[in-house]
């Protein structure tokens, strides 16, 4: 109970959030002059469509990138709770923690020589 | 009481209706969004269990990384999404089925920690009270030393996916120039600049 009320606060904020945002839906439905017409939606005289697919292809390069960073996001993540209890942990826990960095690297250690991380 | 009450049944219906969203949305990228809201519910839902740093890494990994990979997929793949959603209908029965499979076992689970009358006493790990110690704390005093070939077996989980994904995605390109500093600074002059003298009135 007492951890929860320190989230009170985020609970007004999204309180808050929720309700801007749908005071700024409803204000531009009710306040704004709606005068839809096809003519707005459509290529004026030949030009191009006024509204598209916004999809691109990417290139998978950038899935590598991001999929590296979640790795790495995750070892960080196992960072924080050893950390902060680092000092009940003894021995074991802090080797543990470095063999594991120590995997890890590795593997950075490989990605780094494949040149994954270079652009070009 | 009553707030927090309120607050769960707030999260947990629209984590559903998101849910639902996801897989009922017409754009894929509208699914990706309210796979999203489904998952900062369910942080929302763990911070209510006490479980705060269950919730940040819901929002840091999933939210932060996941989902943006998941954007990525949906980007990357050239598929007509209306042609694909034709099947839509004759997923339907293998769908309900793994749903109904996961249901009964969390009736099945949920139902034994009702039921058991010392239920308690088995657990590998009681949780410890959170007015003495953090979530984050609890998790770190198991996870490092009586869970370590847990944790081991994850770290070479994460390499695994990382080299798989380099082997998958990284391929040499032909014709790329990449910067080489030590030979930019290495560069004699007379590589570079050459003296011309010319005479007058001669041109080059």
């Amino acid at each position: 109970m007492e951890l929860l009320r320190e989230y009170l606060p985020i609970l007004i904020f999204l309180g808050i959030a929720v309700g801007l945002a749908v005071v700024i839906v409803v204000a531009s439905l009710v306040v704004a002059r709606q005068n839809p017409d096809s003519e707005k939606l459509s290529a004026y005289e030949c030009g191009f469509e006024p509204f598209q697919d916004a999809r691109k292809k990417f290139d998978v390069r950038f899935y590598l990138v991001a999929i590296l960073f979640i790795i790495f996001d995750l070892e960080v993540a196992f960072l924080f709770p050893w950390a902060v209890s680092l000092g009940r942990l003894g021995l074991l826990g802090f080797w543990s923690m470095i063999v594991f960095l120590g995997v890890l690297t590795v593997g950075f250690i490989y990605e780094w020589r494949k040149g994954a991380l270079e652009w070009e | 009481m009553i707030i927090q009450a309120v607050c769960f049944y707030v999260f947990a219906a629209v984590a559903v209706a998101s849910g639902v969203m996801v897989i009922s949305a017409r754009n894929p990228v509208h699914s990706v969004l309210f796979l999203i809201l489904a998952f900062f519910n369910a942080a929302a839902l763990f911070v209510l269990l006490g479980a705060e740093f269950l919730a940040m890494i819901l929002v840091i990994v999933y939210v932060g990384a996941v989902a943006v990979l998941f954007l990525f997929v949906v980007m990357m793949l050239d598929i007509n999404f209306v042609e694909l959603r034709h099947g839509f209908l004759q997923y339907l029965p293998i769908g309900a089925l793994i749903g109904f499979i996961l249901f009964a076992e969390l009736v099945l689970v949920i139902g034994y920690w009702a039921l058991a009358p010392n239920i308690a006493s088995v657990l590998a790990a009681p949780l410890p009270a959170t007015a003495q110690v953090t979530n984050t704390q609890a998790l770190g005093d198991l996870l490092y030393t009586r869970y370590i070939y847990a944790f081991q077996a994850s770290g070479i989980v994460l390499l695994i996916a990382m080299i798989g994904a380099i082997v998958l995605t990284l391929r040499a390109r032909a014709g790329v120039r990449r910067q080489d500093s030590s030979a930019q600074v290495y560069r004699p002059r007379a590589a570079s600049v050459e003296i011309v003298k010319i005479e007058v009135g001669k041109g080059v």
